[in-house]
This record gives structure tokens, sequence and C-alpha cells, in this order.
């Protein structure tokens, strides 16, 4: 473990070439292009040229970092050449777009419109120095950020990232403010005088802060002047530390008014906020009651299912052959169903479970991968076409009735998943701290000191798997119902991915997390249409870099921190011992 | 002796046994009456063999990777289909060209050489670089942890080659040499298929002479024996691994490019299935070892073209073929709960498994 000194030009090129190779690579699989026409700063700036400039702007500010402390002028110097560097790969990428168009057969998405948009709008021989310039600046801006002092460079980037934010969500943002226009003309009449106000706010938004696509540069400009100095106040004034005491009504009534807030914004949300945005919530409540379930297999016990969406596809599709009229074997309403389709995931979860009890990690993730894989091709089979029906599926699923209600829209679905997910989540939460739960933590942190402490590793595995195959079935029988249908191919691998993945990027075993990871993967991409193609690109780049930076997740959970911590821990405390004589001897 | 049997077997063994011991009656049973109706003649029987070596000796040059990377590192390299993927699916747009030219019906030797270098270089460098950026910090993690990133390289490579080179279908030129066919009694043989066997032996021969005879092969041998002494014998650790997964993708890149001579169409999610079914080779041979991954190989790839039609046509399930996948991964499932050592697999014991 010997670290060689390494002069600070060479770092800085090297971080210059990989920033530039990401670069290209953001360019090439067609990001850069297909986000070409988003502008965040209308005339300015599109969220395509973030895309190929933010690269240049992290690797200089890590290279500037890394070769840290230096004067300022070489700070300056290395960020300026890091980006040049940069540049200089982008640069050639755009001259051979421009020079051999033949690389287009092999290369998709190597249009003209991507160099269009590397060299902005200026043609070749004026836009690669503009490229190469640009690039120096924003390598120059990486080293300038890093000389602030830290009050003032938070600030600076914190109004960077949400004026960045605020310009990219433009028509989202229009999209809630006009649905209220129009729904104004419709309002009775004691609320009529809202009408203008809105029609004032609507005006006020298209004219003075967006343009037809982004921000207006004065808008942003103000906008960034206001948060950044908002921010750069706040932080400023010194923290109030409030020492939480024991049994003190006040913090308790707070607690009480603060829960209720929440959930008051919860029952409000889809109202607010319209159709669309109710279908987008739908989905994250699809995913947040299976992140549940799956948070208690793998987060809690340790059990890495990779064949989740097995249990998914069992809940949604015994739904569908107990309801459906068409195979119209039994035609029962939802609320009948619904037990036999949780029975129904449980024993699969046991029957699952029950095999591979033996099996540790990577085994079982293969394994479980098999099983979701054989399930598919199950429904998928001519072989069970007369009761699963094939590659069609089953159309016309029985929708849940309250009263003489059917929850049929998004927003009643919403009010059903919300439901749903509170009894989920409130399950997994008294579970968590209970005698299964602990005994869930013990088996994942040593299966053999646990069995040795007498835990009975048979029920206990056997229950998480139960308990998560329960959660997802519950699921996959809302969302047969939500569509009226089941089709073998939305039951594929990717589903178990997209949940594995957020409460990995949430954090294992933690509940709130399931909620964060949710928000951020299956909101994100539905709220940008462009993304929608990226969407497992971007998800294996976050798996992998959040494994190797921060593995504990966004939201995470203060045992499993310990526990990936406690290697590193071990590491540095011996590496201290064996150093601590040494570093007497040098005084 | 009984009561003792009776004190070790628990309910959960009586129900996995139950499970496996019926599906043993199915398979059984299938067999007998698909025999008994004579509905397949034997030359069929013999097509299919012969179909299902060639893809064995595809699945042997996969399942290479993944037995190298677990016998070094005991883990899993979920994206090493992804490292398949990535050669022939590179090497489709050479290929393309030389057929565009008229090279490859020229030369078909030299450029089918050349494409399969080009392949087995994109595999390999894509291995070296996975290890490099993804697994290397990650070696003192806990288990799970190397195990997910191995899943989100996956997902990036399949969707950044997705994105680099389009979601459609690219068709694969083979050379007119290869495009026919000949009868030898009453079996007929596609030239393919023929190349394909002799080109997977002859890598597998030297892939195990690499592994058995080299200086290399015995530093990776040590290694996986134990890192921390073999450090102490001088042996590169660092650059030991980085060989192997070298090897690993050298073989990959070669067994995409025999499979797209079998099934001459590659796109970005070639790779998934004969993964999965390379690594069910590799662990029915006995993980972490050579020649087990090979007979380990054999024997799914003879299971995949044959098992649909033998096990289930008999019992009237109509178009058994479709049940080739799900029968490769019930195969997995039952040698992990039977057998987790596999075939030839005594020298890991189940505290690896």
């Amino acid at each position: 473990m010997q670290t060689k000194k390494i002069s600070p030009w060479i770092l800085t090129l090297r971080s210059g070439l990989v920033g530039g190779a990401v670069a290209i690579l953001i360019s090439l699989v067609g990001m850069v292009a297909a986000f070409s026409e988003r502008f965040i700063v209308s005339g300015w700036f599109t969220m395509g040229q973030v895309l190929f400039l933010a690269p240049i702007l992290l690797f200089s500010y890590t290279a500037v970092r890394r070769i840290a402390p230096q004067p300022s002028w070489i700070t300056l110097l290395g960020g300026a050449l890091t980006g040049l560097v940069s540049g200089a790969l982008l640069a050639v990428l755009a001259f051979l777009i421009h020079a051999a168009p033949g690389i287009r057969d092999m290369f998709d998405k190597a249009s003209f419109q991507l160099l269009e948009v590397l060299t902005f709008d200026l043609g070749v021989p004026n836009g690669l120095p503009g490229l190469l310039l640009i690039s120096i600046v924003i390598g120059c801006l990486a080293g300038g950020e890093y000389l602030l002092p830290e009050r003032l460079r938070r600030a600076f980037i914190t109004g960077l990232v949400i004026v960045f934010l605020i310009g990219l969500l433009r028509d989202l943002i229009m999209t809630v403010v006009n649905q209220w226009v129009d729904k104004a003309k419709s309002f009775p009449d004691w609320a009529t005088w809202s009408a203008p106000i809105l029609t004032f706010i609507q005006n006020f938004f298209r004219r003075q802060i967006f343009a037809a696509s982004g921000l207006k540069p004065l808008s942003a400009i103000v906008l960034f002047a206001l948060i950044s100095g908002l921010n750069y106040w706040r932080s400023g004034k010194p923290k109030q530390v409030r020492k939480p005491v024991a049994g003190d009504p006040r913090a308790r009534t707070r607690l009480i008014l603060r829960l209720s807030g929440w959930g008051l914004v919860l029952l409000l949300l889809p109202l607010v906020l319209g159709i669309f945005f109710a279908e987008i919530l739908d989905n994250v409540g699809l995913y947040i009651m299976m992140g549940l379930g799956l948070n208690i297999v793998v987060g809690f016990a340790g059990l890495l299912d990779l064949g989740y969406v097995a249990f998914y596809a069992i809940g949604a599709y015994t739904m569908g052959v107990l309801t459906s009229p068409e195979l119209g074997f039994f035609n029962l309403t939802y609320w009948e169903a619904l037990p036999f389709a949780l029975g129904a995931s449980f024993l699969a979860g046991v029957l699952l479970g029950l095999p591979v009890l033996k099996m540790r990690g990577d085994y079982l993730a293969i394994v479980t991968l098999g099983f979701g894989e054989i399930v598919r091709l199950l429904a998928l089979s001519d072989w069970l076409r007369p009761w699963l029906g094939g590659t069609q599926g089953i159309q016309r699923i029985a929708q849940p009735q309250l009263g003489g209600l059917v929850l049929n829209t998004q927003v009643e679905l919403y009010y059903l998943f919300l439901v749903g997910i509170a009894i989920v989540a409130f399950v997994a939460w008294r579970l968590k701290d209970s005698r299964l739960g602990r005994s869930w933590m013990a088996l994942r942190e040593d299966e053999d000191v646990a069995r040795a402490m007498g835990i009975n590793h048979v029920t206990t595995k056997l229950l998480a798997f139960a308990t998560g195959a329960i959660f997802s079935g519950l699921a996959g029988t809302i969302f047969a119902a939500k569509l009226q249908s089941v089709y073998p191919h939305s039951m594929n691998f990717l589903v178990s991915i997209n949940v594995l993945s957020l409460i990995i990027i949430g954090g294992m075993g933690s509940i709130p997390g399931v909620f964060v990871g949710a928000l951020a993967l299956i909101a994100a991409p539905d709220l940008l249409r462009e993304f929608a193609e990226y969407r497992y690109l971007v998800y294996g780049a976050v798996l992998v870099a959040m494994m190797l930076t921060r593995p504990e997740g966004l939201w995470p959970e203060e045992r499993r921190k310990l526990e990936l911590h406690e290697v590193e821990e071990v590491i540095e405390e011996t590496a201290e011992e064996k150093f601590a004589p040494l570093a007497g001897t040098t005084d | 002796m009984l009561r003792n049997w009776r004190q070790r077997i628990t309910l959960t063994d009586i129900v996995v046994w139950g499970i496996g011991v019926s599906i043993g009656i199915v398979i059984v049973v299938g067999t007998i009456t698909t025999l008994i109706s004579e509905k397949y003649s034997a030359a069929t029987w013999l097509d299919l063999t012969v179909k299902g070596l060639a893809l064995g000796g595809v699945y042997a040059l996969i399942a290479m990777g993944y037995t190298l990377v677990y016998g070094i590192l005991r883990m899993i390299n979920f994206a090493h289909s992804e490292v398949f993927m990535s050669g022939p699916f590179t090497a489709v747009f050479l290929a393309n060209a030389f057929s565009r030219s008229g090279f490859l019906d020229r030369q078909p030797v030299i450029s089918m050489v050349l494409v399969t270098l080009l392949s087995m270089a994109v595999s390999m460098t894509i291995a070296v670089l996975l290890e490099r950026i993804a697994y290397r910090p990650l070696r003192t993690a806990p288990r799970l942890v190397p195990l997910i990133t191995a899943i989100g390289a996956s997902f990036f490579l399949q969707y950044t080659f997705r994105g680099l080179y389009g979601s459609g279908f690219e068709a694969y030129p083979i050379p007119k040499v290869l495009q026919g066919s000949f009868v030898i009694g009453s079996i007929r043989i596609f030239s393919t298929q023929i190349v394909v066997i002799l080109g997977a032996i002859a890598m597998m021969v030297t892939l195990y002479a690499i592994v058995q005879w080299t200086k290399i092969g015995k530093s990776m041998r040590a290694v996986s024996e134990d890192k921390e002494v073999a450090a102490l014998m001088g042996i590169d650790v660092d650059r030991t691994i980085a060989l192997t997964f070298a090897l690993g993708g050298i073989s990959a890149g070669a067994a995409g490019i025999l499979y797209a001579l079998l099934f001459p169409v590659v796109n970005f999610f070639m790779g998934f299935i004969p993964g999965l079914k390379a690594f069910t080779a590799a662990v029915l041979g006995g993980i972490g070892n050579v020649a087990g991954a090979f007979l380990g190989a054999i024997v799914i790839g003879l299971i995949e073209s044959v098992g649909p039609n033998l096990f289930f046509d008999g019992l009237g399930i109509p178009t058994p073929a479709q049940m080739k996948d799900a029968i490769a991964f019930a195969i997995l499932v039952f040698i992990l709960i039977f057998r987790p050592t596999g075939i030839l697999g005594e020298r890991l014991a189940e505290a690896k498994a």
C-alpha cells in the first residue's frame, strides 16, 4: 500500500483524459443530442450542452482537489489544463463526425445534430476553437470554485443547481400552472376572485420568468443571485442547537403537527398537481410498495433476491385468473380475490425460500433470478395458455370497488396506493425492531453466529421471503387492477432491477430510503421524457458509483452504515497501530 | 443408524427432495413416452445432438470467464454476459465492411481471423476496464457490494452499447464457404456447426494449457489459493487478477463470434441468456474448475437442444421449444440445491457455496 508521488501536471492530464472520455461516451450514446432541444436558459445553453460540459467541470474540480495544496495560479492553470485536454478530445470527436461521416454506420448517434451541439451551432471552423475555449473556461471555473471560501462555494453551487433544476423542469411547472388556470373557469361562485390571480401568475411565469423552453437569461441571473444570496445569508447564521428533552410536551405536539402536515400534503398532492402527476405518483407508489417488500428480504435479512418480479407476477396473475370474466373461472370481485392473491404470493415465497435456505450471497442471487425467469417463461408459454393467456395475457381484470365507487382513475388509485403503502410501511417499520426483525439482522450480519445464538434460521429466512412476497403480491394486484390487464412482458427482469436499484440507492434496510430511492429513480425518468431511453444506463452507472463511494445509500440505516464501514475502520486502526511507533521516532 | 437419519432429516429436506424427485419422475415419464411414440427419427435426435454440441462449445468459452474469475476472486462476475456481448456487437461492423467490399468471400479465413481478433480485443478491454474501475476498489468490501456493482455494471454496459450502436438487430454476415451443409449418413450438419465445434475445442485447449502450464497460469492458480501468500512469493496480485479478467474476456470475445455463426444476429441484449446458461454450465461443472466448465457446458448445450423435445413432447405440452430456457434455469436451481459443488467441484467445500 505505498503511494507514489505523482506530478500534479500528470494528474491533471490524466483527469482531463478521463473527463474527455466520459464526455465523449455521453455524446456517443446519444444523450447530448436527445437533450439538445431542451433549453435551461433560453438562447444560452441547453441540457445537451450541460451534459457534455458537466463531466469536464467535474473532472477539472477533482483534478484541482487532488493536486491541492498549490498556489492559486497553479490551481487555476491546472483546472484550465484539464479542461483543455477534455475539450481537445471532444473536438477530435467533432472533427471526426465532420470529416468522416462513415462513422455513423457504426455509431448510431454520431449525427450532424450532435456535431451542431458540440460546436455550438457555429459551424466547424469557428466551433472547434469555441469548444476548446469554453472547455478551458469551464476548467478555470472549476479551479476558481475550489479557491472560493467554503461558505461562498456552497452558496454558489446551491444557486447553480436550483436554477438548473427550475430551468430543466420548466414544462412541468407550466403544466401545473396552466391546469389551474383552466380549472379556475369552472370554480364555484365564492372562489371566482382567484381566477384573475391565477391568470396573472400564469402570465408572469410565461412572459417574465420562462421562455418557450427554459428560463429567460435575465430571470436566471436574478434567480441565481436570489438563491445564492439567501443560502449565503442563512449559512452565516449560527445554528440553534435544540436539545431534545425527553417527555417534553412541546416536542410531542410539534411532531404531531409535522406529521399531520405531511399527511395533508400527501392527501392533496394529486389534486393540486393534476392527472399527469397522479399517474407518475401511482408508478412511484407501486415501486415504493415493492421496494418496502424487497427491503425486508435484501435490506433486513441480507438475502439478495433478483427474482422479486416473480411474486409481483404471481399476485397480478392470481388476481387476473380469479376475477377476469374473459377466462371465466371464478369472476370474483377485487376484494374477494385479494386474500387468495396474497396467499398465493405467500406460498410462492415459502416455496422459493425452502430450496435456497442453504445458499448464500451470489448463488442465491442467481437462483432467484432463474426462478423469476421461470415464472415469466411459464406465463408466456403455450402450455399454460388456457389458464394464463399466453403472450396475450389476461384482460378485463376487476377493479376495486368501494360502495358504488369503482376506483379506476389515477387520482382514486393514488389513494388506494397511499392506503396500501401506509399499511405496508407500518408493518415493515414495526417488524424492523421486533424480535423477528432483529433475528433477520443477526442472520444478515453473521449466519453462523446467529444460529449458534439460537435463532431458527429456517423460519426466519422463510418469513423474510414470505413477507417480501406478500408485499410484492399486493403491489401486483393493484397493478393488475390499474391496467385491468396483465401481460407476461411486463413481468421481466428489469422490474426486479428497478426495485433493487431503488432500495440500494435509498439505503439498504432503511424504510425512508425506499421512498427517497423511488422518487429519485421512478419519478425522475417519468418527468423527463428524453431521459426514459437512458434510464437503465443511468441506473447502472448510479449503482456502480454508489457502491464505490457511498454503499450505505442516500438515507442510510444506522446499523448498516456501521457494518459497511467496519472494514475500513479496522484497516485504519491497524494502520495507526503500525505507524504509531514510527510517528514517535520522528519527533 | 436409522435413528441418526431420522434426526438429521428435517421437514425442509423432505419438501426439497419431494420437489426434486417429482421433477425427476416427470422427466423420466416424458422421455419414455416420447421415445415410445417414435415421433422423431434417430436422425433428428442426432441433428439436435450436433446442434447441442456446438452450443455447448460456445457456452464453455463463456463459462471460462465465470469460472476463472470466481476461482480467483470468489465473486460472480455478473457483467460477464456483457463482456461477451461487446465483442461480436462491435466486430459486426468490421464484418459488414468486409462483406460489402467482397473481402469476406474472397479471403474468408483472413477476414474471419481479423473479425475474431477485433471481437477478442474489445471484450478483453471491457473486461479489464471493468475490473480496474468497478471491482478493484471493492476487493475488501462485504460480499453483497461487489455483486451489486456487477449488476449495475452489467446494465450500464448493456445500455451503453445500445446507445452506441443502436437498439436494432444487426445481421451478421457469414462467408459463402460456411453457408452450406453436408450430409453424413442420414445426418445433415451445417458447416458453421463444424467450425464452431472445432474453434471452441481449439480455444479450450489453449486456455487449459495457459492455466495449467504457463507461468501466468501458475500465478493465477497461486492467487486463487491464497492472495496474501502469493503476494509474499513475489506475485503481482493486481496484475494477475487483471490478466485473469483479460483471459476471460478473450475467451468470451471468441465465444461471441462463434455464437454469431450459429445465430447470425447480434444486438445489445444478446448476452443475457447465454451468459446465464454459461454460468449454469460453470456451476454444473464445479465453479472454479476449468475442465468442469467445459464438461458442464457440453451437458447444458445438449440438454438445451435435445431436452425440450425429449422431456416434454411425450407429455403433450405444445411447442416444447419455448421451454428450453426454463429447463436451463431449472437445472441451475436443482444443481445448486442438490450438488452445489458441481460435477467436478470437490475442491470447493460448502463454506464457499
